[in-house]
């Protein structure tokens, strides 16, 4: 997302509503995501654990490419009122959407790979396998030590009687200064679970 | 020109999040060490030596955070209490798979502590990036 934003203040309508930083209602579906894989694990159920961690990484990686590669350029050209407007609908849903998924890929990941075969030394995908774990691990601190307190301190910050656009292009350049190492991580673990799948 | 308060919010602050966000990276480096030797046991040496500085870190940045005085603890409490309550629940989950995987001993020890260093250094770093921009209390 492009962070250039250049007002000092965001400009605001009188009748601008209040961002909801967690949308309430899509709780429910991630309380069904977690029941999901925790039963998945509990009961070593294969396909659940395959649903979960093919689902989630698709959806994890496909949403990262698409933001990262298309909706943050065409962004980035919105006038800043638009991108503003854009920003408070869009990045509530993915503060709710993207740890759900992360969880899920995660959570079951280590024991399709055991079941897999895949963590035994012995395996022809262990040396893949370590590097996953490497290109995930610094997916995870970007996301989570950058990304996203950057993303709730932008919708906090859009909740304010008078926002500080300045602030706020501040806190999105974030997402431009590592849209291109996440980008870079994506492709790479694309490479690695075809490649681990194929073998 | 924007609110008093907030040119006041944008002073300069101890590196809090970036010490958080460092205990965060020993933990995540530390993981992958334990969880690549998986289902053998690892050499637990280094992954201990990683928490250790991770739990340092994240010391630093509580002892830093506890000294701040123009800072929006409200804000922060609220931010941190929530995020707690869904980093809590990602750790629970990786910890149940570590232990259905049948990790044991000082093994699941470190992996138990290293989330528990998750659990907190998530919501710290969140809680403070958004506090320091907040209106004061």
């Amino acid at each position: 997302m492009d962070g250039t934003a250049t007002s000092h203040v965001v400009p605001s309508s009188p009748t601008r509503q209040k961002i909801q930083v967690v949308p309430l209602a899509a709780l429910p579906i991630v309380g069904a995501s977690v029941l999901f894989v925790a039963l998945s694990i509990g009961f070593n159920w294969q396909w659940g654990l395959m649903f979960n961690h093919v689902v989630g990484g698709g959806l994890w990686t496909g949403i990262d490419l698409f933001v990262g590669l298309v909706i943050g350029p065409i962004l980035g050209r919105l006038s800043i009122p638009t991108r503003a407007e854009f920003s408070a609908r869009f990045m509530p849903k993915m503060v709710v959407i993207m740890p759900t998924v992360v969880m899920m890929t995660l959570a079951t990941g280590f024991q399709v790979a055991r079941n897999a075969g895949n963590l035994l030394a012995s395996s022809p995908n262990h040396a893949w396998l370590i590097v996953s774990f490497c290109v995930v691990g610094i997916m995870a601190v970007i996301a989570l030590g950058v990304l996203e307190p950057a993303n709730i301190a932008v919708l906090y910050e859009m909740n304010k009687a008078v926002p500080n656009g300045e602030r706020i292009g501040r806190l999105m350049k974030r997402f431009i200064y590592t849209a291109g190492i996440t980008g870079i991580m994506q492709v790479a673990t694309l490479i690695i679970m075809t490649r681990l799948a194929s073998r | 020109m924007p609110p008093a308060q907030s040119l006041d919010a944008d002073r300069p602050y101890p590196p809090i999040g970036w010490l958080s966000s460092g205990a965060l990276a020993c933990v995540v480096v530390g993981g992958i060490i334990l969880a690549s030797y998986a289902p053998r046991v690892a050499p637990l040496s280094l992954a201990t030596a990683l928490l250790c500085v991770a739990a340092v870190l994240l010391a630093t940045a509580g002892a830093l955070l506890a000294r701040l005085r123009a800072f929006s603890w409200k804000t922060f409490g609220n931010v941190f209490k929530w995020a707690l309550l869904a980093y809590a629940i990602t750790s629970g989950m990786i910890e149940f798979a570590f232990v259905r995987d049948h990790t044991r001993g000082a093994s699941l020890l470190l992996v138990t502590l290293m989330l528990v260093i998750f659990a907190l250094s998530v919501p710290t770093t969140i809680a403070f990036t958004v506090a320091r921009y907040a209106d004061l209390d």
